[in-house]
């Protein structure tokens, strides 16, 4: 853990507020660490022109692109970035890819032999 | 990868997997991360702010400035269409909640263990064993070095037979990747028990 101390972090913390409309919590519950996103390309006609930070973000997934990947790159916490996603799903801006669903009592062994393979080419 | 960006259409998104790797603080993470990562491991940092204070789990901090609690990936593309992500838990287990997602739809999870220090790693075999997530557990040797054999780390870290346990090197791409199919090749077989 890092401790960012002072006025950056607060400044931080209000620019943060900024970009999710002063929200803190996502409309939906569809973004995982590893849900895929993707830009729609091209937009939907009727869709609300995108914000500077929106356009970012849809920059960086004009090619399918996990949402803790997105964060990294646009250097936004998680929290923030999906909040920013549900607007842009909201809008037809982007489409949306769930994990691959893993539930520990229906193991899917084909999966499993599919990673175990690509594990033994590395 | 040059030139790779106009040749292929816009295909469909890959399927998603990951395994999380956790351990005490310091205890080689990253490093097991960046090893068998296709990417320099990536990280975000989530701002540990007054909206959480509310929760139990924050008990432990004492100021209640601004901080961030990281969490560092790495990729792993398995096809085109399968992708592994590697997570690396935060240290402190407290700050887990702020990542509730990381556990849930994980495949398996690699408890990484410091022989200097086996107990800094408790909490994460407590957090894995409770959820019934499985894991194995890698022993990471200080400069790539065993001293005590993997029974008697089994033994110090009172872990019931059927979890392995492996002498590893966070630094090594082979060993690190040894330690992942050993994982896979447990759920495997724990999938045929199953079926």
């Amino acid at each position: 853990m890092r401790e960012v101390g002072g006025d950056d972090s607060a400044g931080r913390l209000v620019r943060l507020f900024t970009l999710t409309g002063g929200r803190t919590r996502p409309s939906r519950a569809d973004f995982t660490l590893i849900t895929t996103v993707t830009a729609v390309d091209p937009p939907p006609e009727r869709a609300p022109r995108p914000q500077p930070e929106q356009t970012r973000i849809l920059r960086r997934c004009a090619r399918p692109i996990a949402v803790a990947e997105l964060a990294a790159h646009l250097d936004l916490p998680v929290s923030v970035v999906v909040i920013m996603l549900c607007d842009l799903l909201e809008a037809g801006l982007i489409t949306v890819h769930p994990p691959h669903p893993v539930t520990p009592r229906t193991p899917d062994l084909d999966l499993l032999q599919k990673v175990r393979d690509g594990l033994g080419r590395l | 990868m040059a030139g790779s960006d106009t040749t292929v259409e816009a295909a469909a998104p890959p399927d998603t997997v990951k395994i999380l790797i956790a351990g005490g603080f310091g205890v080689g993470k990253t490093t097991m991360v960046g090893s068998v990562s296709e990417i320099a491991p990536l990280r975000t940092e989530e701002p540990l702010t007054a909206a959480g204070l509310g929760i139990d789990d924050l008990s432990g901090i004492e100021e209640k400035r601004a901080t961030t609690v990281a969490l560092d990936f790495g990729r792993i593309t398995i096809s085109r269409e399968l992708v592994l992500y590697l997570f690396g838990t935060p240290g402190q287990q407290r700050f887990w909640f702020m990542w509730n997602d990381l556990a849930i739809g994980a495949l398996g999870a690699v408890v990484l263990v410091d022989v200097r220090r086996p107990e800094s790693s408790f909490a994460a075999i407590d957090f894995f064993e409770r959820r019934g997530i499985p894991f194995v557990v890698g022993v990471n040797g200080f400069h790539g070095e065993h001293p005590y054999p993997a029974e008697e780390i089994r033994d110090a870290l009172a872990l019931p037979q059927h979890v392995r346990v492996l002498l590893c090197d966070a630094r090594k791409r082979e060993s690190c990747r040894d330690v992942l199919i050993t994982l896979i090749d447990q759920l495997i077989a724990d999938a045929r028990k199953a079926s």
